[in-house]
């Protein structure tokens, strides 16, 4: 306890418990020393829940709402201060309770200026009538436990004991020892050393360390410094099992002193702490050897070690946040936190209880389920080969036992190794190996948690910054994406939703280039590339060299060497052998192309359309579209024959045979409008494939390339010519070019008057932004025949067309934005690398947004 | 949309007094929804037809209804073109007092049979050519079925003949339209069952295929046609209180041996043997296990996960969730989720059941399947179940090498199961204990299949 006349210095995220009783001032100090938010009054709570702060009949309602916004408080990192009397060791335990389960430190406020001036301020306010018996009662119990406070789990105990003290005291805030976000670095993180001093020295140099030895008066000294001024960060285990101990300490030792390193405690420094302290300690795993290094060593030398040993921290937190560095790896929810459980994790990680048949402890997988922002990196686990999972890293690659020291440069992510000189101490186990040939982020992959798709979910994008997915909608897809997409490994792109062009006002069309020019013309964009638009379905297509390839790229478990998806992720063929059958296809195209080369990449990621579009919609044009045509020739062919019947009796009859007669012709135009788009499919020959993007390949997502770009590369694959690739005609038009402009008009007239269904019209760089930010992607132009499919035979009757002029369209084109961006983050993370969860959020926020209730004719 | 209505009787233009509509005029009627125009293509004393044509405004029935009756109301569909209630709705209007079976001039001639014909076309025909005749032939019409388009047939013309009174025929076909229909009509209410008795008087509650009828005109309603049928004939209030739904496939197949009781008392069975406190019915549907592990008192904690929303909703009400006279809160909860996510929310249950469910599942994703479940769950007792289709050939209508139902993604024989079942053991560390489900065949053993894994 500290009795404090002067200062209170606590930490900067704690729990702050004020101690007191009625009258002694504590809602004025922390009012002069918190922020109001900070300051969780029970008066207030008692007042929320029943209109009355001095109700003690809501004591225990009153006292719940206290703990609920203290945890939530404390749950986000935020310094919360209980207001309230906590007279009785019972009722600060459930505070000290609270403070574990968030990792905060508990911290006491005793506030005790004196009985006579708690009783006078009482008598000063009407809403406290209590006597002087209970001030008494009061002040006398806290002092009587005040002394057990610490016992209690307090880890600060302050003491003001006069109204002077209170008055004039000073608080400030430090940030807690393991907090070193405001260091930068850069960092190099050392995996354990375990006493194996020259591949300590060895990586130091490789590192670009400058190492000097002195021995002055007898002691071997060492500095160690970074030309340009990078830092070590050693994640702990110094000492133990290897030959030279003391000389590890002593490098260790005087980089934390000269502040060139951070060094955070394992669980074998501990140990040799506690022995040096005279703890009774088992001594085995090579502290013997560290114990026998150490006699030989001076007694200053030894001195010296245990304030060293003791200054050790569970973990350390750098860099604005963005790493932290523990010996066994910690939670999210412990960075930057301090507990006795933070500690004991940092130190000992998780285990499952199990023990294994080497008689060591099981451990419990936490980096596969570990979801934090912050790198975390670690060792204690000695592995054969450091490798990234889900943003955590282990780089113990256990150099003692013959394997090698491992190092992580930090911000740069590159790894370097140094291998043992020999191997110093046989294993009690062979060092893990990961457990099968992918890499140890596919394995975590294997796994996808409910969370990382469900509720209400936020995804920072580079395009469009954070889009987020309403909790109904990711409820929606959760279906589809379980039940009926292909695996979630395959799944690295969903495409986005297109927008029509603005609607046209011309006479007899609902759509024309014209609007779709001008859009991108007053967003700035100077040149835009119109492509035929194919009938058919959209399609996704994996593409890999081999199965091999598949298998190590996607991580998938069977032997496809790829997959085609649908919009919603669906396998777009039911079979394998039609996917394997024009996967092959594809294959000898990209091979006779030789893309693979020049690409560098054993698997491409395209964007296309698979016809004809019965091939995918028949299910569709029979009981969407053919009944329309059906029913409504018949209705108005028995309809036109009855009022021929009833002959010219009155001209109003001629006139409503007209009108019929015009309804039967379009309703006639409707039956054959989809005849282009329907063909027998009964083998691979009769699909055609028309690629129009090149989403990804290894290591580049290709949004960086211009549309001519992408539409060259499709015809290079339709000239390879066999039969399956078909050529997307496509133009280049420049805006300022009014002939350009006309010529590709009358282009789109011919297309679509011979059954075409439109075209696509889209600016020429892929991702193109405007005054306004983010531009459309692609506009599409639908031709007359087509949106009679869609809108009805009766659409563009004058007065429907008129009405359906009303259209709004900025639904659609927000959540084709909100899209486009989702699909290119996903890509990006996917060509990064990153975990299967960072890529699966993003294509199971398109498929959630396709939820949404937008009009779908358009 | 067309109907016409023709009679023979002398003079036959006395059709005219009894539609109340001049043979020699174009009668138009204004809809919410469209048109509606009554012409005579013939009008002699031998013969008179009136015929009733039907513009829907198809732009205005989208616009008007606009969010909240499900995106396919937004896409191109038939109703402004096939004959349904909008049909019933405009010659009520049109034929109003013949509908009432009143004619102020002429009231012999509404209150006598007459030689009657009605075409209408299209008619939809869900339930096909058999329901058409099924409806109609029984109040005494001569059906005549002109199917139209290509396969599948859905639409007829349908020519109905008889002797009958006009308001007869009329009402006739103001109910059954829209039963044939089949489809959400845009104006069902509160009010319609009274609609329905009062057009129904005298022919409905001795019609066979009554139930049928009042069910599909208040479809969407079930509330409402359990009402409707209880004053109908308060008997069969039961028998009415689910809505009439397509059987599965998969039901219709193993009906006749109640494979699917036999199959959940055997799980519940298996679990009272074992006695876990905290059970997951893993794709629990609509809730059928889960309603007799609720009559369990050793059950003290139930949990249904599902993928579908839909579903889980059905199954809260099933279930009575949150109802009065439902479960005690805190003894059941159900999760939308999916099994091929870990979950936090039902791991640390005792025992997970996986009925019928595994062979829903892509053979691809079955092994993060038996990951989430057998590796990260790790309940103490699994039990799952599913087809043997080395029985499959005892299944009469059942094609070589079909499924029984068309979601399954796969069936196993009890060899294939076995080893299934061997492998989670031997990689999850469990024991696999196996059974057959329902009546053993000696040659192709049960028709179901169930493994019980322990650790």
């Amino acid at each position: 306890m500290r009795k404090s006349d002067q200062y209170i210095e606590i930490p900067d995220f704690a729990l702050v418990v004020l101690i007191g009783s009625t009258g002694s001032g504590k809602s004025t100090f922390a009012a002069k020393h918190f922020r109001p938010t900070e300051v969780i009054s029970s008066d207030r709570c008692r007042g929320l829940v029943s209109d009355d702060e001095t109700d003690q009949s809501v004591t225990g309602d009153a006292f719940d709402l206290v703990r609920e916004i203290a945890g939530k408080r404390l749950k986000n990192r935020k310094l919360t201060v209980i207001d309230a009397t906590n007279v009785r060791a019972a009722d600060r335990k459930s505070w000290i309770e609270l403070a574990r389960r968030w990792h905060a430190l508990p911290v006491a406020i005793v506030i005790d200026p004196g009985i006579d001036i708690c009783i006078e301020r009482n008598q000063l306010r009407p809403d406290r009538p209590f006597g002087g018996e209970i001030v008494r009662r009061m002040v006398s119990e806290i002092r009587r436990g005040q002394r057990g406070l610490e016992g209690e789990g307090f880890r600060q105990v302050w003491k003001l004991t006069s109204a002077e003290d209170v008055d004039a005291v000073t608080l400030t805030r430090v940030p807690l020892w393991t907090d070193k976000r405001t260091d930068h670095g850069p960092f190099d993180i050392i995996g354990d050393v375990h006493g194996c001093a020259d591949e300590l020295q060895e990586m130091l140099t490789k590192l670009g360390y400058e190492i000097i030895w002195s021995n002055a008066d007898g002691t071997r000294n060492v500095a160690v410094s970074h030309p340009q001024g990078r830092k070590a960060v050693f994640v702990g285990d110094l000492v133990d099992r290897g030959p030279n101990s003391p000389d590890v300490l002593r490098i260790a030792m005087s980089m934390q002193a000269d502040g060139t390193g951070h060094v955070v405690q394992g669980n074998h420094d501990r140990k040799l702490e506690r022995w040096l302290a005279g703890r009774k300690v088992t001594i085995a795993h090579g502290l013997q050897q560290t114990i026998d290094q150490l006699q030989a060593e001076s007694e200053e030398f030894r001195k010296g070690l245990p304030k060293f040993l003791s200054s050790l921290r569970s973990h350390v937190w750098l860099d604005q946040g963005r790493l932290a560095v523990a010996h066994a790896g910690l939670k999210a929810e412990m960075i930057g936190r301090g507990s006795g459980a933070v500690r004991e994790f940092a130190l000992f990680g998780e285990t499952t209880g199990e023990i294994d048949e080497f008689g060591l402890p099981v451990r419990a997988d936490w980096a596969a389920n570990y979801r934090g922002d912050t790198t975390v990196v670690y060792g204690h686990t000695p592995l054969l080969k450091a490798d990234w999972v889900n943003n955590t890293i282990c780089i113990d690659t256990g150099c003692v036992f013959g394997g090698k020291l491992t190092a992580l440069r930090w911000p740069e992510k590159e790894l370097v190794e140094v291998a043992a000189d020999k191997v110093w101490s046989e294993p009690l186990r062979p060092l893990a190996a990961p457990r099968s040939d992918t890499s140890a982020q596919a394995e975590a992959d294997q796994l996808l948690d409910i969370k990382d798709v469900s509720g209400r979910r936020w995804i920072d994008t580079e395009l469009r910054g954070r889009i987020v997915v309403a909790e109904e909608n990711a409820s929606a897809a959760l279906e589809v994406m379980s039940r009926f997409a292909l695996a979630p490994h395959w799944l690295a792109y969903l495409p986005p939703t297109m927008s029509p062009s603005e609607t046209s006002e011309a006479e007899g069309w609902l759509e024309r280039p014209e609007e779709a020019f001008a859009h991108f013309r007053e967003r700035n964009v100077t040149e835009v590339i119109c492509e035929e638009k194919h009938m058919g379905s959209r399609a996704v297509i994996a593409l890999c060299r081999s199965a091999a390839v598949a298998q190590m790229r996607f991580g998938i478990a069977g032997d496809e060497s790829g997959a085609i998806w649908t919009r919603t992720g669906r396998s777009f063929f039911s079979d394998i052998a039609t996917t394997e059958g024009l996967l092959a296809r594809l294959r000898d195209a990209v091979g006779t192309t030789r893309l693979w080369d020049e690409l560098g990449s054993d698997w491409l990621l395209f964007d296309a359309e698979i016809m004809p579009w019965s091939a995918k919609a028949n299910s569709l044009i029979e009981n969407q579209y053919a009944p329309v045509a059906t029913s409504s020739a018949a209705g108005l062919a028995a309809a036109i024959d009855a009022l021929i019947r009833a002959g010219a009796r009155t001209n109003e009859i001629a006139a409503l045979r007209e009108r019929f007669a015009e309804r039967a012709r379009r309703a006639g135009l409707y039956g054959k409008a989809w005849a282009p788009y329907v063909w027998p499919v009964s083998g691979i020959e009769d699909l055609k494939v028309a690629p129009f993007h090149l989403l990804a390949s290894e290591g580049r997502v290709w949004f960086d390339q211009d549309h001519v770009w992408h539409m060259s590369l499709a015809d290079r694959l339709a000239e390879a010519a066999n039969g399956v690739v078909t050529r997307t005609a496509w133009h280049q038009v420049a805006l300022a070019d009014d002939a350009a402009c006309a010529d590709a008009i009358r282009w789109w007239e011919d297309l679509t008057a011979k059954g075409g269904e439109g075209m696509v019209v889209k600016p020429r760089d892929f991702v193109s932004r405007g005054p306004k930010g983010l531009i459309q992607p692609a506009l599409k132009v639908r031709g007359r025949e087509y949106l009679r499919i869609i809108y009805g035979p009766e659409y563009d009757a004058p007065d429907n067309l008129m009405r359906l002029r009303q259209r709004g369209l900025g639904g659609k084109r927000a959540l084709a934005l909100r899209e486009f961006a989702l699909g290119h983050e996903a890509l990006k993370r996917f060509v990064a690398r990153e975990p299967l969860r960072r890529v699966h959020e993003c294509v199971f926020a398109v498929l959630a947004l396709e939820s949404e209730p937008i009009d779908p004719r358009l | 949309m067309f109907l016409s209505i023709a009679t023979t009787h002398r003079p036959a233009t006395d059709l005219g007094f009894l539609l109340h509509k001049h043979p020699n005029r174009l009668h138009e009627i204004e809809l919410t929804f469209g048109k509606a125009w009554v012409f005579y293509p013939e009008a002699t004393d031998e013969r008179c037809e009136a015929a009733l044509v039907l513009d829907v405004d198809p732009v205005g029935l989208v616009r008007g209804k606009g969010q909240g009756d499900g995106l396919l109301d937004h896409y191109v569909n038939d109703r402004p073109y096939a004959a349904s209630s909008f049909l019933s709705v405009a010659f009520n209007k049109a034929f109003r007092t013949a509908m009432a079976g009143t004619c102020v001039a002429r009231q012999d001639l509404a209150d006598s049979a007459l030689p009657l014909e009605a075409v209408v076309t299209p008619l939809p025909m869900r339930g096909g050519e058999p329901l058409v005749r099924q409806l109609f032939e029984p109040l005494g019409w001569h059906v005549e079925i002109e199917p139209l388009g290509e396969a599948p047939k859905l639409y007829a013309r349908l020519v109905l003949r008889g002797e009958a009174r006009l308001s007869a025929l009329l009402t006739h076909l103001y109910v059954l339209i829209p039963v044939l229909d089949d489809t959400k009509h845009y104006w069902v209410g509160e009010d319609e069952i009274d609609k329905l008795l009062k057009r129904g008087e005298g022919w409905l509650d001795r019609h066979p295929a009554k139930d049928l009828i009042v069910r599909r005109y208040l479809r969407h309603r079930g509330l409402l046609a359990r009402a409707a049928l209880e004053r109908l004939a308060p008997q069969m209030q039961d028998e009415a209180a689910e809505p009439e739904t397509q059987a599965a496939p998969e039901e219709t197949l193993e009906a006749p041996i109640r494979l699917h009781d036999a199959r959940l008392e055997m799980v519940v069975a298996t679990l009272r043997a074992i006695g876990p406190k905290r059970i997951v019915d893993l794709g629990c549907g609509e809730g059928k296990l889960l309603q007799l592990l609720l009559r369990e008192s050793w059950a003290r904690e139930l949990i249904g996960l599902d993928p579908s929303a839909r579903v889980l909703e059905r199954a809260a009400r099933r279930l009575k969730l949150n109802q009065p006279g439902g479960p005690p809160e805190g003894r059941l909860t159900l999760l939308h989720g999916s099994l091929t996510y870990r979950d936090d929310r039902w791991t640390g249950a005792d025992a997970a059941a996986l009925v019928e469910v595994i062979e829903h599942l892509d053979p691809d994703r079955l092994p993060l399947v038996e990951r989430v479940v057998f590796g990260a769950a790790r309940p103490k007792t699994v039990v799952v179940t599913t087809p043997n289709a080395d029985y499959n050939v005892l299944f009469p209508t059942l094609a070589a090498g079909a499924f029984r139902h068309p979601d399954h993604r796969f069936e196993w024989t009890r060899t294939e199961f076995a080893a299934w079942a061997d492998r989670i053991g031997a990689t999850y560390n469990y024991q696999a204990s196996m059974s057959g489900i329902g009546h053993e065949d000696a040659t192709h053993g049960a028709p179901s299949q169930m493994a019980v894994f322990t650790r």
